[in-house]
């Protein structure tokens, strides 16, 4: 403590000092000083707290649009459901809107003109982001349920179970296992776009980094610090992910 | 129990089923055989409406499966039906493929179905293989287990598409065992098939397809020894070697 605030005059002041010192000067001031350390890991919650939701989000919009348009698109010929046709046509707008417009202008949108009048950017920040990876996850779903054998299909039904038990039991499990790569990059890019909705004035890891560079003058060590974060954070993902991928392999052995 | 009247099935400008009237009876053993390309598989598809016919009419039970208004669901559980290709859920034990269906539509409880499951892998002789995955299984375990899994929905009718065709041949006699104890307990079958052997000794019937159309139909016994048409003697001559 002394040792930095010694440094420190030394630097203002403008005399000599060793690479050591200046490494060390900076380095307190970016993440111990002020108990600043804090506001990482607190940005880190918050990080952690929006992927999570646009997460959710995200797979429970990908996996309905998903279905509904693979449902309609495999209809027996003379069997055209109208309230399938309505929803298809929809979600067919949803994904051309959200994959044909930056993510940054739509949450600018939905941060202020939509919810302008909300003060919780975390989750309108989380909103748009799921919004968004929706209309991803959606496209890298049906493509999934496209690419499991047409076989098993009419397996499913040729037991007599209904559309419904035949996705949710054969279909929708094998397309899982077979778009989990695919999908876990969907989910890293989620993870590293949180980043944007400090843009809006959501609290998560780069704002209390961006803050913390407004303070101290200083934005090498909260940057970098910042960038060591999210790649910590993204290896840990993608080990998660392994896991879940070997578990769901099981079934391969022979 | 199958009745079908001028069956007519369309992919695009091609014409497929060209006027198919055809009844199953209770307790038969029907083989349909002919070229590829007649027709054979389409039949068999239309029956559980795997493919919708273009026209014409099926009556199951006196029930019309054309009909929009049948729930084809339920038609379909007394109607089996065995692949080409197996069509095992790879990501399912053996037990839970056989057990899935019987439990979710209702027909029994877990419990049951399990029960039930053993006991019909034991008369395939699989019973050491509840537990597998289909991946660890040989082509004709697989079609075996198959016939099992749409038995084990105590069906009224058992479909066969094929069901030796992608087999290494040291492993179809294990399947044609299977499915000939199956006739002799009285299964109402229908079979398309390139076996010759299984369609002499088992079949009841034979039904010669070309081009759409059932061109001859007659007892194996009277179908192999003598055949009527034209094209059923080329083809004959060309397959029985």
């Amino acid at each position: 403590m002394e040792q930095y605030t010694l440094w420190k005059t030394l630097i203002t002041s403008g005399d000599p000092v060793t690479a050591w010192q200046k490494f060390y000067v900076y380095f307190y001031q970016a993440f111990i000083e002020a108990d600043r350390w804090k506001q990482y890991l607190s940005g880190v919650v918050s990080t952690l707290y929006v992927t999570a939701l646009a997460l959710a989000l995200g797979v429970i919009l990908g996996v309905i649009v998903a279905v509904v348009r693979t449902a309609h698109d495999q209809q027996r010929p003379g069997h055209n459901n109208p309230i399938l046709g309505v929803l298809n046509f929809i979600f067919k707008i949803y994904v051309t809107v959200i994959r044909g417009t930056p993510m940054m202008v739509q949450l600018l949108i939905m941060g202020f003109v939509i919810f302008s009048s909300s003060k919780n950017f975390a989750l309108v920040g989380a909103l748009t982001l799921g919004i968004n990876s929706g209309a991803y996850q959606a496209e890298i779903i049906r493509g999934g349920l496209m690419a499991v054998d047409s076989g098993q299909m009419e397996a499913g039904r040729s037991l007599g179970l209904n559309y419904v038990d035949t996705m949710r039991f054969i279909i929708i499990p094998q397309a899982v296992k077979a778009i989990l790569p695919a999908l876990g990059n969907e989910f890293i890019v989620l993870l590293k776009d949180t980043s944007l909705i400090s843009v809006i004035g959501g609290k998560e890891l780069l704002y209390a980094a961006r803050a913390i560079v407004s303070r101290t003058y200083e934005a090498m060590f909260p940057f970098l610090g910042t960038a060591a974060i999210y790649l910590v954070l993204v290896m840990l993902f993608t080990w998660l992910l392994g896991i879940f991928e070997r578990r769901l392999r099981q079934s391969d052995r022979r | 129990m199958i009745v079908v009247n001028d069956l007519h099935k369309s992919f695009g400008d091609l014409e497929v089923l060209r006027g198919v009237s055809e009844h199953v009876e209770q307790g038969e053993c029907i083989v349909v055989i002919g070229p590829s390309g007649s027709g054979k598989s389409t039949f068999l598809r239309c029956l559980n409406l795997l493919e919708t016919p273009t026209s014409g009419e099926i009556l199951f039970d006196g029930v019309s499966m054309t009909d929009p208004k049948t729930d084809i669901n339920k038609m379909r559980q007394k109607m089996g039906m065995v692949f080409q290709h197996f069509n095992l859920f790879p990501n399912m034990t053996i037990l839970k493929n056989i057990t899935l269906a019987p439990v979710r539509t209702g027909l029994m409880s877990q419990k049951e179905a399990e029960a039930e499951a053993m006991m019909l892998l034991k008369r395939v002789g699989l019973e050491d293989k509840a537990d597998a995955y289909p991946a660890q299984l040989s082509g004709g375990q697989k079609q075996r287990i198959a016939i099992v899994r749409s038995l084990a929905m105590h069906p009224e009718v058992i479909l066969f598409d094929e069901p030796t065709s992608a087999l290494d041949p040291e492993m179809v006699g294990e399947v044609l065992d299977v499915m000939r104890k199956l006739a002799e307990d009285g299964m109402t079958m229908v079979v398309v098939t390139h076996e010759m052997g299984f369609a002499k000794e088992v079949g009841d019937r034979v039904l010669f397809m070309e081009d759409g159309v059932i061109v001859e139909q007659n007892t194996p016994a009277e179908f192999f020894a003598n055949p009527q048409s034209e094209r059923a003697r080329s083809f004959l001559a060309k397959v029985l070697i």
